[in-house]
């Protein structure tokens, strides 16, 4: 057993866990906050999206452990029913799910993919490197291609991040 | 997983030390490629050391040109660094052809070039595999072999190596940096990173037990115009089928590694003479001796004419 300090939606969690827990391990059962799913827990369908200091990244393969005074966002610190995050809110405005299962994760890496580009990070769609990225739907679909949807609400998804992008911030 | 206790490193030398006297002992970084083989039990280590708190996050301009990037630089900050993006294109371009955005967050420069085969016989306990279990045999001789091997493959092992990063860094020869758990330091050319399979799939690199990755240096920009083509089965969040990896000069001379070939990144600097005269000369002089599968080798015409179509945008 460890012991580790994190600092989940703005509020010091002390937890001793075994120190084979993986961070999604670590929110979901003894923290209890289910809105990060397990889909694959390989790091291959992109559920367990939370962001860490800011940062998108697959809870479940980093361990708790690892991650002593971090800041972890989780969709259940984004917004709250009566209080939605803009992008949880396009979500819901433009369909953007099925099942709904992928979606916390969805929205996760898309708020964090918008950061992403505002601090200037190329991708794979960037064209030229040495010039900032444009906000294109070719851009967004290549920097949200770590969240698998099985439901294929892929258009709606795009639409959502796409209207959450265009607003001023 | 298997239980294992848990340590966070304090400097390089004292990581490597610590390694050395824990059997059973291995350093932990982004985690991305180590905890997916540990769920699996394909890696069961006894002890980690988690090596996240060193500072070895920075990329540094060298005193004769050329940078130094710690082996904890994130792919994603690599990838977005202004230099790296200027003055080595081939390299931004090969990580972001890499993985996802949540992944590339997390993993790191020495993480990267440690990462091991995606071989699918490898990840299936199940079946024997002499990477995974010395002497036990390779099950994918004889089974499907799409995405193995065409060259530098042995009798013991046909897998390749995953990365697409190592494929740009072995066109720049790039330099590894270690410390060993005495405290030594040495400096190993990419080309001797990596090691073909041999009798001895599973040992992958030239590193040493405990040995410790500080540091990927790069010598003063090549210039030309650089290129990173990855041919995959879906468009992205995919790993290479081929790879094409090229700095290329305004006279049609250059520099090309492969990914997606070999159990290690395929570079024939000999082969590079003749690129001037075209694709299919480079291709069958860099792939002189390929020993190709009934199922991958589509691998040596999609080789020739990735590379054919770098070479035209090169020129174009
Ligand atoms: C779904 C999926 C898709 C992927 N797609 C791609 C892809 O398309 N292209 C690609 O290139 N990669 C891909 N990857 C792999 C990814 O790039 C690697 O997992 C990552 O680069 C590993 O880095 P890390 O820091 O997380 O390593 P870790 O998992 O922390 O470590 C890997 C190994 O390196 C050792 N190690 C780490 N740091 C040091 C050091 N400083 N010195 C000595 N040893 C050290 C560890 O002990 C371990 O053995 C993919 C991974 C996943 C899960
Ligand atoms: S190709 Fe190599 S990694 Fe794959 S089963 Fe054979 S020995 Fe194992
Ligand atoms: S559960 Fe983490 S990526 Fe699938
Ligand atoms: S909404 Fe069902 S998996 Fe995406």
């Amino acid at each position: 057993m460890s012991k580790v300090s994190l600092r989940v939606n703005g509020e010091v969690r002390n937890l001793e866990l075994d120190t084979r827990t993986t961070l999604l391990d670590a929110l979901r059962e003894h923290l209890q906050l289910t809105g990060s799913k397990k889909g694959c827990d390989h790091g291959q369908c992109g559920a367990c999206t939370v962001m860490v200091e800011g940062r998108r990244i697959y809870s479940c393969l980093t361990l708790a452990v690892m991650h002593e005074g971090d800041a972890v966002t989780t969709i259940e610190g984004l917004g709250q029913p009566g209080n939605l995050h803009p992008m949880q809110a396009a979500f819901v405005k433009h369909d953007g799910y099925q099942c709904g299962y992928c979606t916390p994760g969805q929205i996760c890496a898309s708020v964090a993919m918008l950061e992403e580009i505002k601090a200037g990070v190329p991708s794979h769609a960037t064209a030229d490197l040495t010039a900032p990225s444009q906000l294109t739907a070719e851009e967004i679909r290549e920097r949200m291609s770590g969240n698998i949807c099985r439901c294929g609400a892929y258009s709606n998804i795009v639409d959502a991040i796409t209207e959450v992008a265009g607003r001023p911030a | 997983m298997k239980p294992f206790t848990y340590e966070r490193a304090r400097s390089p030398a004292e990581a490597a030390a610590a390694a050395a006297r824990q059997p059973g002992a291995k350093f932990i970084a982004g985690g991305t490629n180590l905890l997916d083989l540990m769920k699996l039990q394909i890696e069961a280590p006894a002890h980690l050391i988690d090596v996240n708190g060193l500072a070895l996050d920075k990329i540094e301009p060298m005193p004769e040109g050329g940078l130094r990037i710690g082996a904890l630089v994130r792919n994603t900050d690599l990838a977005a660094d202004q230099r790296v993006r200027r003055d080595y294109g081939v390299l931004s371009r090969a990580l972001l052809a890499g993985a996802s955005g949540q992944l590339r967050n997390k993993a790191t420069t020495a993480g990267n070039l440690l990462q091991r085969t995606r071989c699918p016989y490898f990840y299936d306990t199940a079946q024997p595999c002499n990477k995974r279990q010395p002497g036990s045999g390779c099950s994918a001789i004889g089974g499907v072999t799409r995405q193995h091997a065409v060259i530098g493959s042995s009798e013991a092992c046909i897998a390749t190596h995953p990365s697409d990063m190592a494929i740009a860094m072995r066109a720049l020869d790039a330099v590894v940096e270690t410390v060993k758990a005495d405290g030594a330091t040495r400096r190993i050319p990419i080309a001797e990173f990596h090691r073909l399979p041999g009798e001895t799939p599973h040992i992958e690199t030239s590193l040493e037990a405990g040995e410790f990755i500080t540091a990927v240096t790069l010598s003063p920009p090549l210039g030309g115009r650089q290129f990173y083509r990855k041919v995959r089965d879906r468009a992205s969040y995919a790993f290479a089928l081929v790879s094409v990896a090229a700095v290329m000069q305004r006279d049609g001379t250059g520099r090309v590694a492969l990914g997606g070939v070999a159990h290690k990144p395929w570079r024939v600097e000999a082969a590079e003479a003749e690129l001037p005269r075209g694709a299919k000369p480079a291709m069958a002089a860099i792939l002189d001796g390929a020993r190709p599968t009934d199922d991958n080798a589509f691998k040596v015409t999609l080789a020739e004419r990735t590379l054919a179509s770098v070479l035209a945008e090169a020129r174009g």
